[in-house]
Order: structure tokens, then C-alpha cells, then sequence
């Protein structure tokens, strides 16, 4: 959503032909596939220098030095490659139709990511063609209590209903600060100005959304309580779609995904949710993290973070980008996400710079895109690592991740090639054939609608004259009016 | 002294009625007002639309139905006569989404901020959510606002439409929408069935300021309408049975016409253009539990096996994306547009295979030439020209849920005919005769040339302006 000025020329520059992408990748002709000769950066035990991972049914079955490809398995040699797991990125708002925000109110949890996912949004092919694989699809910052989110796979080719990943808690988004008390946006006269419009009006918000909930949460226990003890009379309460969410963060069954950036604010939600007994799940953005590392990790939330931008408003200046290494150093779980389609694709040089600024290990800064997130969306028992049992979620760079010059060569979901380079360059000339012939075939019909219109017009001219002439040959009149009004779009 | 008062009433009424007759003389499509009620169209060659094509046959039309069809047929005495050599005869066309005769003007009630997605709308018009019940008047009829003045209704008639579906349009739920017959005397004369399906529209109406202001905020606030209604449904008779014991429940006319609509398993029509549109349509219909049909459908051809294992109708507008006529022409053109600009005309035919039940209907264009126009691009795209005369006629018809009543030529069924001088799809077929509700026009001449602007319509929710500008249901 930020960088996307900042950031427009570099994505024109690297991926310039969007429009010739496929539309689907290429299922292997068998389940198991063996990747071999790469250097294998597990995450959880170390990095395996010529290694192999065999991979049975989507899921890796043997990770070492020492696997033989079974018969009939689809063998790629990644000599000189390097494999890590897919990419996770814990902030993103791609493959969203029809909007991010629902932000006419201060409460939007009626809203859900998961109606408008856009299965055909060209973002899930450039973030694949980055090495990620999963995306914590999120509402966006408007209101103190957003939309429900989701965490989907970027399974490129596949219907919406196919991306959420499976089992994967839904999230819901809060934000605090500028955003939703509408620092930036004034209505023009004659709308009221949405409330709240400070810090304090978005925790009472947030404060009365939960009391409401609750409440919400009791009558239906009651309702149900009588209906069971044989009360037949009762009048249901009304669903409440704004509510239910809510309800469930109450019960642990939906996670809180807040966007934040100043101390005082994120200590202010790490109270009120003590206060109504749940957890936040990930504090998003946190720039002043690094002020109230203790606290965060004491509050058990994940820190996901920039890594290097700030200063774009008033509340993001007091940033560093030390940020994630100081957070990780206090034990905050930390992970560096993109908020934006483009970013997303260098997700691996953006955890790098935590090398540089604040030295951390290249382990623990490839972790802060891989593992970390999988742990903060509660999927880590899936994704995350290189281990054997996990989802072969993957991807394969031509050099160490973590170096400026390092591209992405295949990306793999469930042990599928959803990306690879290579298939990727060899299928720009047919499209690009396809679209000067589907070009052409525009151009020469056009034509041929403007030569019909010009005959038309003149005997449309004569004929107003004399409505009766009916001997005349008739002129090409079904084309005429398409002429006039074709077009309009 | 009252005589004589009564003598100049009935010289007025015959003077009115001379001059009514004389403008109806000069009219070029000659509507036989107070004419003969009996027809026979001899000679010609029938196509039923129930699959049977009589090469040589007789339909005979009395007060308003169709009498009979054959071969040899008796002729009523009292019939006119059409001689029908060389001419082809066959059900009335059916456009199965219009706004033919309806008003422009916003309603003025609950319409919230109506359109425009950044207009400045006063305070007490923005909805702050569900309960404001924003875009939402689903008790309006299209029946009770349809005017007869509206001149688009020649055009269609004269082009050989005798039937549409005509739906209110603004807001979310704008209302129901009605079946007409494209003739009459009297704004009743045209209604067929004036609560026949209920349009849906996911844009947001809110307009930045007010709610929904999102795709996701639309379908969320129409998720909330069904629970209300159900809840409503449920709560009603246990509060009649129970009002001491309870507060009272407040009126609420959307919860009582949608609970009607849920209990009467009405159609919803529900708009979705593109596959992740059409695939989002049928998880919805499934989740809400409504009888759904697919309006737009222009992407049909990619997901077109989906919509039969549902077993959901589409309503496919036939104004076919296009390139935009003022765009800039050095514009990148992506082949995804280029691709569904092409392969559009041929998501009929992918529907047709996969075994969907579908019908056209015009979607904002201009006229019934461009209407048959965009129907053989159709036909060139894989459709057979029976198929797509079905989608026009039998199945549209079906549904829309008059099929007891029109769609075919058969004894029993209004006389909704159209006679033509070649194939319905010809290129330079002529319609030469009307007969709507029994109602014989005659078509002189080629009606004038229609001009777009001569209503100027928004887009239907559903055309494919709609569904590409972002806006609204659009992507």
C-alpha cells in the first residue's frame, strides 16, 4: 500500500512484461519430486551443503545428502542453487477485489477478506516469482477494529476457494493511531467527521466493540441455555455479523492482527486485551517496537515489521531499522513483511538488511521471513522450515538469499511448480504472438466496423427522405447502430 | 337540457377518436388499437421454438393467445388474414434485463448516497451501517414506476422483442424486477408478472463516507440483510403468540420482503462478469440458500462446468466488452484483456455445452440490431442458432418463470410473435410483423436509426463496465 510510488520504477524495471504471464503452472507428472545438488538452508538444523529433499505428495518426505530419487520421480538439479522455505509474508494485501478498507466505520469486522479474494490478481504470480509462498492477506488500516483476514497460499491458477491455507486461524485487523482516528482524511462539508479522532477514541472504540461482544457472546449462551433446559418460546437474538467476529477473538478462534506504530499505543492495546482476557497475535508495522521489546514479548504478541522505512507521517518517525534485530534480541518472535505487492517480491534482501542493522545471523535473518511468520499465523507445524513431515512449500534461488543477487528460479507449493524462471522467459514470445495477433484481429474489425458505418451513414441519409423506398438495396443497416453505439464501454 | 349536454360529450369523444385514428394512420408501426382480435399468418414457415419447424404452416391468434399451429389449421371466420409467404414466424424475443420503462431519476427514499462513489451526500443521508439499511429498497416493483412513454419500447418491439425483464436499478437491493409485454393500452396492459426476480448489486453505495464503501463491506452487509430477514422469519410468529412476554419487534419493511422472498423461494439474480466473480456468486448463493441466476456472465467460458454442477442459470449480457472507443490507442492493451475481449461471444457456447441454462439479455445496448448483432457474434463464437434463438425465447421464459405463459409457439401461450422475412439472425432480415399480447403491429420500415443517447441509461449492474472500472462489483 506505501511504497508504491516510491518503489513503481524498480517494479516496472525488474518485472516489465506482467501481461504475459501464465495462467497456470504446469502440475508434474507424478508426486514425488527430488530436488538435489542445492545448498539447503533448513532454518530449524543448519544449512546442507549438496543436499537433497525428496518430496512425496506435496509434503517433503527425506531431507540430507543422501537421497536417491525413487523411480519415476521428476528429478531438478539445483547444482549451485540454493533452496530455502518458501517465502512467508505476514503482511500483505494482494489478490483483494473491490476494495482493502472498508473503512466508512469505525468497526468493519462485518467486512472479510475471504468473500473478495481475487484468485486472478497478477500480484500472486509477482510475489511467487519472489519466492513467496504464503500471504497473510489483510484488511486494511481504517478503522480501530477492521475486516476479518486471511492467510492463503499463493496457488496461482487456482480458484479463490482453493488459496486459504488450510487450517490456518483467520485473523482479524485492528489498527491504531493516524489511520483510524482519520489524521489524513477530513469529509467534505456537510459529513460528519467519523469518530473517534485521537488515540484515546480508538481505544474507547475498540473498548466498546468488546463490551458489546461480550454481551453479544452472553445472550446467546443464555438463549441457548433456555432452549436446551425446553423453553420452546424464545425469540433468538439477532446474528450479528459485526459481532461474531469479535466473539470469536474472545474465544481464542480468530487472531488479532494490529497495525500500530507508537509505544504508548501498543502498550494501550496489550492492556485492553488483558483486560477482555485475549491475546493480541502480532502487532504489524510497531515501529517503536524496539522501545517495548519487554513488554511485547512478555504479552506473548509477534512483532511483524519494516525494514528500513519510516518518517512517511508524523507517528512513523521515531523508526529505526534496528528495529527487528533489537525485538528478536529481546525474544520477540519477528518478521519482516512488505504491505505492498512490489516489496514483496525482494522480501529476502529486505531480511538481509537486518545483518547490517542490528548483526543479525544470516539463520536468524532469514528466519524473519520463513519460520518466524509461520509461527506468528500459527502455521509453523506446516510451513516455515526445511523438515521432513512439512509442506514442501519452497524456493530456489541461483544464489544465497540473503545477497543482492540472488533471483528466484522455481517456486514450489504443495511440491507444485508455481513458478519457474525459466518456463516463465521461454513463454514470452508465444504470448507475446498471442497479443499482437489478438491485436491485429481488434485492429482489422475496427476497421471494417468504420468502412460499414461510412456506407451506412450515407444510405441512412437518403433513405430518412423517402421511408418508402423499399426497392432500394438494403443498406448494411445491422452494423449501423452497433457504430454509433458500439464502443462505449 | 341533459340531453343535449350528453349529444356534445359523444361529439367530443367521436372528434378525440378521429384525430386519434388519424395519428394512429400516420404512425409507422400502426398499433390496431381497438382492431381485430382474430389472426391468421398463413403460408409461412413456423419455428415453434419447441424444437418444431413447420415449413408451411398457419397460426392462428385469438384474443391475445395462440389459438392454434399446423399445417392445416381452420381458420376462424372473423380472422384477418396475414399472408405469410417468404415470412417466418416466431416467439416473440424476450430481453431478459432492461431498465425498458422505468424512470431514471434516483429514488428519493433510502437511497443513502445513491451513486458516485466520491459525491458529498448531506449527513443524515450517510448510513454508519447494517441497521441504516443503505441502497436498499427492495419493495419498490418495477411494475408500479414503469412508464408507457418510454420510447425505447417501440424500438425493441419493432425490432422484434415483445417481452423483457425490466429492473430497478440503484443501490444494493434496488428492487424487484418485473416481466412486461412490450405493448398496451394502459400501463397495466404491459405487466406479465410484476414481482418476478429480485437484482442484487454488490456495489458499494456508500461513496467513501458511508457504508459499505467496499466490495467486502457490500457482501457483508447483504449477509446481515439475509440474517435479519431469517431472524425476522423466525422471530414474527413467537412474538404474535407471545406479546406479553416480549418487546416488540420493530417494523422493518426490507426484513419483511426479503423474508417473503426467502420463504417464496424467489429467484435473486446476482451480478458476477468475470470466473472469480461467477465462482464467488455460487459460493454465495449456496451460503445464503437462495435460488440464484447469474447475471453478466461474459466470462462463462472459463468456469462454465462450474455453474451446470450448481445448476445455476445465467442471464449472459450480450453487450460484449469492447475496447474503449476514446481510449488512448497507444495504451498497453494486456493480453488478459485481450483474451476476454476475444473470447467473450463464446461463453454462450461454452454454457451451452456444459448444459447451463441461459438467456441474453441487452445490458445497456442500444437497440434490437445491436441486441441480434451481438447474438450472432455469439452464433459465429460455437453457438447454434437454435440454442441462441432459446435465449431469447423458451428458456429465457423459463427462467424468468412465465414459461407456463410464452416462450414457444403453441395453443394456449400469449401471442407474442414476431414474423420476419428470413432467419431471425440474419443480417439483413427484416421484421415485418409484431403481435404482442395478440396486438398486431406491422413494422413499415426500418425503424429510425437509435441512438444511444436517446436514453441515456447508466450501465446496468452487471455490464461489463461494471465489472472492469474497479468500482462497485468491478475488478
Amino acid at each position: 500500500m506505501k511504497r508504491v510510488i516510491l518503489l513503481m520504477a524498480i517494479a516496472f524495471g525488474l518485472f516489465a512484461p506482467v501481461a504475459l504471464r501464465a495462467q497456470d503452472s504446469n502440475a508434474p507428472k507424478n508426486n514425488i519430486i527430488l530436488i538435489k545438488n542445492a545448498t539447503l538452508l533448513t532454518v530449524t538444523h543448519g544449512n546442507i551443503e549438496h543436499g537433497s529433499i525428496l518430496i512425496r505428495d506435496g509434503k517433503i518426505a527425506e531431507v540430507g545428502t543422501d537421497v536417491k530419487a525413487p523411480d519415476g520421480a521428476t528429478v531438478i538439479d539445483a547444482n549451485g542453487q540454493y533452496v530455502t522455505p518458501g517465502i512467508i509474508d505476514c503482511h500483505s494485501h494482494i489478490a483483494i477485489e473491490g476494495g482493502v478498507n472498508e473503512g466508512s466505520v469505525s468497526v468493519s469486522s462485518m467486512a472479510n477478506i475471504a468473500d473478495v479474494l481475487d484468485s486472478d490478481d497478477l500480484s500472486i504470480y509477482d510475489d511467487l516469482a519472489g519466492g513467496v509462498t504464503v500471504a497473510n492477506v489483510l484488511h486494511g488500516s481504517a478503522n480501530a477494529i477492521g475486516g476479518q483476514t486471511v492467510v492463503i497460499k499463493l496457488r496461482w491458477g487456482k480458484p479463490a476457494s482453493q488459496l486459504p491455507f488450510e487450517g490456518a486461524l483467520p485473523g482479524i485487523k485492528f489498527a491504531l493511531g493516524e489511520n483510524p482516528k482519520r489524521s489524513n482524511f477530513s469529509p467534505p462539508p456537510g459529513i460528519e467527521p467519523r469518530y473517534p479522532a485521537t488515540r484515546l477514541g480508538v481505544e474507547e472504540t475498540i473498548r466498546e466493540a468488546f463490551i458489546e461482544a461480550r454481551q453479544y457472546k452472553k445472550d446467546w449462551e443464555d438463549y441457548k441455555q433456555k432452549k436446551a433446559a425446553g423453553d420452546q418460546n424464545l425469540i433468538p437474538p439477532r446474528r450479528d455479523e459485526k459481532l461474531e467476529p469479535l466473539v470469536e477473538v474472545l474465544e481464542g478462534k480468530r487472531y488479532v492482527h494490529s497495525h500500530c506504530y507508537r509505544a504508548d499505543e501498543i502498550l494501550m492495546l496489550i492492556r485492553v486485551a488483558n483486560e477482555f482476557g485475549f491475546k493480541i497475535r502480532t502487532f504489524q508495522h510497531v515501529l517503536e517496537g524496539y522501545k517495548i521489546a519487554d513488554e511485547i514479548a512478555a504479552s506473548g504478541a509477534g512483532g511483524s515489521t519494516f525494514s528500513d522505512w519510516w518518517a512517511y507521517k508524523m507517528e512513523a518517525f521515531d523508526a529505526i531499522p534496528y528495529n527487528a534485530a533489537l525485538m528478536t534480541d529481546r525474544g520477540v518472535v519477528v518478521s519482516i513483511n512488505s504491505d505492498d505487492a512490489e516489496e514483496a517480491r525482494h522480501l529476502n534482501q529486505e531480511a538481509a538488511k537486518s545483518m547490517k542493522y542490528g548483526g543479525l545471523s544470516a539463520n536468524d535473518a532469514l528466519k524473519l521471513i520463513t519460520l518466524n511468520p509461520a509461527i506468528q499465523l500459527g502455521i509453523d507445524n506446516r510451513v516455515g522450515s526445511i523438515d521432513v513431515g512439512k509442506d514442501a512449500d519452497l524456493a530456489i534461488f541461483n544464489h544465497d538469499p540473503l545477497s543482492v543477487y540472488a533471483v528466484v528460479q522455481k517456486t514450489l507449493i504443495d511440491g507444485r511448480v508455481y513458478f519457474d524462471r525459466q518456463r516463465d522467459i521461454d513463454m514470452r514470445p508465444a504470448l507475446e504472438k498471442e497479443k499482437q495477433d489478438l491485436l491485429a484481429k481488434e485492429k482489422s474489425a475496427a476497421e471494417e466496423k468504420k468502412k460499414e458505418d461510412k456506407s451506412e451513414g450515407k444510405s441512412e441519409g437518403k433513405s430518412e427522405k423517402k421511408p418508402d423506398a423499399k426497392k432500394k438495396k438494403p443498406p448494411t443497416s445491422q452494423s449501423n447502430v452497433g457504430g454509433v453505439a458500439g464502443g462505449g464501454l | 337540457m341533459k340531453n343535449r349536454f350528453k349529444f356534445r360529450y359523444a361529439l367530443l369523444v367521436f372528434m378525440v377518436a378521429c384525430i386519434a385514428s388519424l395519428i394512429n394512420w400516420t404512425h409507422p408501426a400502426r398499433a390496431a388499437g381497438a382492431a381485430p382480435r382474430y389472426f391468421a399468418i398463413t403460408n409461412a414457415r413456423v419455428v415453434t421454438g419447441s424444437g418444431v419447424v413447420i415449413s408451411n404452416g398457419t397460426v392462428v391468434v385469438a384474443k391475445g393467445l395462440i389459438q392454434a399451429v399446423g399445417e392445416t389449421v381452420a381458420i376462424p371466420p372473423e380472422a384477418w388474414v396475414i399472408d405469410g409467404k417468404g415470412l417466418t414466424v416466431y416467439p416473440g424475443l424476450i430481453d431478459a434485463g432492461t431498465d425498458l420503462g422505468l424512470p431514471k431519476e434516483e429514488p428519493t427514499e433510502n437511497a443513502a448516497a445513491g451513486r458516485g462513489r466520491r459525491r458529498a451526500a448531506p449527513s443524515g443521508e450517510i448510513a454508519k451501517g447494517p441497521e441504516d439499511r443503505p441502497g436498499t429498497t427492495p419493495w419498490r416493483v418495477a411494475a408500479d414506476e414503469f412508464k408507457t412513454d418510454d420510447k425505447r419500447i417501440e424500438t425493441w418491439r419493432n425490432g422484434g422483442f415483445t417481452t423483457a425483464l425490466t429492473m430497478p436499478d440503484g443501490g444494493i437491493f434496488p428492487g424487484q424486477a418485473t416481466v412486461v409485454d412490450l405493448a398496451g393500452d394502459r400501463q397495466g396492459d404491459y405487466i406479465v408478472k410484476a414481482v418476478a426476480t429480485l437484482p442484487i448489486s454488490f456495489r458499494p453505495v456508500g461513496g467513501f463516507w458511508g457504508f459499505p464503501d467496499s466490495l467486502m463491506g457490500s457482501i457483508a452487509y447483504i449477509r446481515q440483510v439475509f440474517d435479519d430477514s431469517n431472524w425476522y422469519e423466525q422471530a414474527a410468529p413467537i412474538y404474535a403468540a407471545n406479546s406479553i412476554k416480549f418487546e416488540r419487534l420493530p417494523y422493518d419493511r426490507t426484513e419483511q420482503v426479503i423474508s417473503r422472498e426467502l420463504r417464496d423461494k424467489e429467484t435473486v439474480l446476482l451480478p458476477a462478469n468475470n470466473s472469480v466473480q461467477i465462482l464467488r456468486a455460487l459460493r454465495l448463493a449456496d451460503e445464503w440458500k437462495i435460488n440464484a441466476v447469474i447475471y453478466g456472465g461474459q466470462q462463462g467460458y472459463a468456469v462454465a462446468d462450474a455453474i451446470a454442477a450448481k445448476k445455476t442459470p445465467v442471464l449472459v449480457n450480450l453487450k460484449w466488452p469492447e475496447r474503449a472507443k476514446d481510449a488512448d490507442p497507444e495504451a498497453d492493451q494486456t493480453l488478459r484483456e485481450l483474451r476476454f475481449r476475444d473470447r467473450a461471444p463464446s461463453s454462450p457456447a461454452a454454457l451451452a455445452k456444459s448444459g447451463v441454462k441461459f438467456a441474453f439479455y441487452s445490458g445497456g445496448l442500444s437497440g434490437p440490431k445491436d441486441i441480434l448483432k451481438n447474438a450472432r457474434k455469439a452464433i459465429s463464437a460455437g453457438l447454434a442458432p437454435d440454442a441462441a434463438l432459446r435465449a431469447f425465447t423458451a428458456d429465457s421464459a423459463e427462467i424468468l418463470g412465465v414459461s407456463d405463459r410464452m416462450g414457444s409457439i403453441a395453443p394456449g401461450k400469449i401471442a407474442n410473435l414476431v414474423v420476419t422475412d428470413g432467419d431471425i439472425f440474419g443480417e439483413k432480415t427484416k421484421v415485418k410483423h409484431v403481435f404482442v399480447d395478440g396486438r398486431w403491429f406491422e413494422v413499415h420500415e426500418e425503424p429510425a436509426a437509435e441512438k444511444p443517447s436517446d436514453h441515456k441509461t447508466d450501465e446496468p449492474p452487471g455490464s461489463p463496465k461494471d465489472m472492469t472500472d474497479g468500482e462497485g462489483v468491478g475488478r
